[in-house]
């Protein structure tokens, strides 16, 4: 009797999992259909007379007048780049907040906490107009912007990992003669290993999909990331080819599955690590 | 040790704390100066005293707005948290295959809110074009098309939240409460979510700030439409979320900037006042362990 129920209850699943997917495969269906049988029967496998092959990817990789390989391009440039700054500056700073733990440190610290909770809006006129006039509105600069404005989340959780490691590792490392330098990046960032791969995948969860700051920073003539191109070409600037949007929502997920599948381990780790609570 | 690193804080320190100001502290600060001027750009404010309050108050959309998200908010905290819940702990009661499920579950997460929203635009419309209708022309079609849209992305997240606190719950309270004579439903009500507290204090602050931060799947999935003419003669968008509400007023029209950070300001404040009151009620009922 158990065993059936417990069957029962995977088969229920089983259902709610395929359910739970199909979304995503109707997308890819219709990313292989004509337009027009897109909106009429867009629930429908593409048969003999939709079906247009590639046709929807081919037109996709320059519509909008904007190549798609170029929004790609910057997605990954902005995201690995802004993920890698955030991950080496915030782990030295929360070591100096920990380790110095004066007063400009306790209130930045502070100020941090804080900042996890203010909502984006609030800033986002003042922070477009300042990046601006600080040209870091490209996205080779932007990392800066992105290092600022998501410091909070990766700050307050290096410094909850650095307070639980013993003081004695680095001043038997002063001892043997390391300076401060070498102490960090001989002793400490490789303690953190953990830590690091928990705040790198969140941030790159963060910025990767982040729409709003990059869109309100780059001058989106020249720069689009994915969420920026797409919204460009469903909003009212050019004439919408529904087939390519879905063609370019397809190859838009497929780095973010490959990304899930070979580390969903370090994922789901970082998750949990990123919701202890303050 | 102390004194030799405190001298190295220009290179330790200074990088992230400059970076914080540029990206947040400094337009945090000059957010809340302009949200009491007039201004196009930020060179052109003059100060005008709370004129720009008066004008969030007067203005039908935002107390519109305001009343949407809360009821988007509620349904859907309660929604998500609750299914995710279920989800958690039907995975974690030993059913075949629990690992693949999680993996399912969690896959829409990742995607971005931009994209989800035409994703989901693509599924609705397909459906209701079929009664001559859309998304975008019904209201309640598009909050509970938000609703259903938040479920699909958040409840992943949050059950595997839920999952980790069920799974640090020890045994031996379990095998207590069963020599006790507790019933499934008594462990359930009385052992597991007492125990778990700490994972629905997060999770419902996650759910609730989200929830009322939303901006990214309301732009792509209605963008507020439709809109009805109200009082004044102005245009109320009726499933215009507060974020999406705010970045109007500012981007819409260039003369209401002002009254755009106003609004940004007051939002900050909700958004503050509802996540700690929130973390204060939650926490008092974690049990000490």
């Amino acid at each position: 009797m158990r065993k059936i129920r417990s069957h029962l209850t995977s088969l229920f699943f089983a259902v709610i999992s395929i359910i739970y997917v199909s979304p995503i495969f109707i997308v890819l269906m219709n990313s292989f259909k004509r337009r027009t049988a897109i909106s009429s029967e867009p629930f429908k496998l593409p048969n003999a007379e939709s079906f247009i092959s590639l046709g929807n990817y081919i037109t996709g990789m320059t519509f909008g007048n904007y190549p798609f390989y170029k929004s790609v391009l910057y997605s990954f440039i902005i995201t690995i780049a802004s993920a890698l700054l955030i991950l080496i500056c915030t782990s030295m700073c929360a070591w100096f907040i920990v380790r110095v733990d004066n007063k400009i440190c306790k209130i930045f610290y502070y100020l941090c906490i804080f900042s996890m909770i203010v909502p984006f809006q609030m800033v986002m006129y003042t922070l477009s107009k300042t990046a601006d006039s600080l040209s870091l509105n490209t996205p080779f600069t932007i990392p800066i912007i992105y290092l600022g404005f998501g410091a909070g989340l990766a700050v307050f959780m290096f410094v909850g990992f650095v307070k639980s490691i013993p003081l004695s590792m680095e001043e038997s490392a002063s001892i043997d003669g390391c300076g401060p330098m070498r102490t960090f990046f001989e002793v400490i960032l490789p303690i953190m290993k953990p830590t690091l791969i928990s705040v790198g995948i969140l941030q790159i969860m963060w910025i990767w999909n982040d729409y709003l700051l990059p869109y309100l920073v780059l001058d989106i003539k020249k720069y689009r990331t994915i969420p920026i191109h797409i919204q460009y070409l469903n909003g009212s600037y050019g004439q919408t080819d529904i087939g390519a949007i879905m063609a370019l929502i397809v190859l838009s997920i497929i780095p973010i599955i490959i990304f899930y599948f070979t580390s969903q381990k370090y994922i789901i780790k970082g998750i949990i690590a990123g919701s202890v609570k303050g | 040790m102390k004194r030799l690193l405190s001298r190295w804080f220009p290179i330790f320190f200074l990088p992230t704390a400059l970076s914080f100001i540029i990206g947040f502290l400094y337009p945090f600060i000059s957010g809340i100066y302009l949200s009491f001027c007039s201004f196009i750009t930020t060179s052109d404010a003059t100060f005008i005293g709370i004129e720009n309050y008066k004008a969030v108050f007067s203005d039908p959309s935002f107390l519109y707005s305001f009343l949407f998200t809360i009821a988007f908010a509620l349904v859907s905290v309660v929604l998500i948290n609750l299914i995710a819940f279920m989800i958690a702990y039907a995975l974690t009661s030993g059913i075949r295959g629990a690992n693949l499920f999680r993996t399912v579950f969690f896959m829409p997460n990742l995607i971005g809110g931009i994209v989800l929203g035409y994703i989901w635009q693509l599924i609705f419309d397909g459906i209701l074009s079929r009664y001559g209708t859309s998304i975008s022309l019904n209201p309640t079609y598009g909050f509970w098309g938000l609703i259903i849209l938040m479920c699909w992305q958040q409840i992943g997240y949050m059950m595997i939240i839920y999952i980790a606190g069920l799974q640090s719950v020890p045994e031996d309270i379990y095998e207590a409460a069963r020599i006790d004579g507790a019933g499934k439903w008594q462990i359930l009500k009385k052992v597991t979510v007492p125990m778990v507290m700490p994972s629905i204090t997060i999770c419902t602050f996650l759910t609730l700030t989200n929830s009322f931060k939303l901006f990214d799947q309301n732009l792509s999935l209605t963008a507020g439409q439709p809109g009805t003419v109200g009082a004044g003669g102005r245009t109320v968008y009726l499933t215009e979320m507060l974020a999406l509400n705010i970045y109007n007023t500012f981007y819409r029209n260039n003369n209401t900037r002002g009254i755009g950070q106003a609004k940004a300001v007051i939002f900050f404040l909700i958004v503050t006042v509802i996540a700690l009151s929130q973390l204060y009620f939650t926490r008092r009922k974690e049990v000490q362990q």
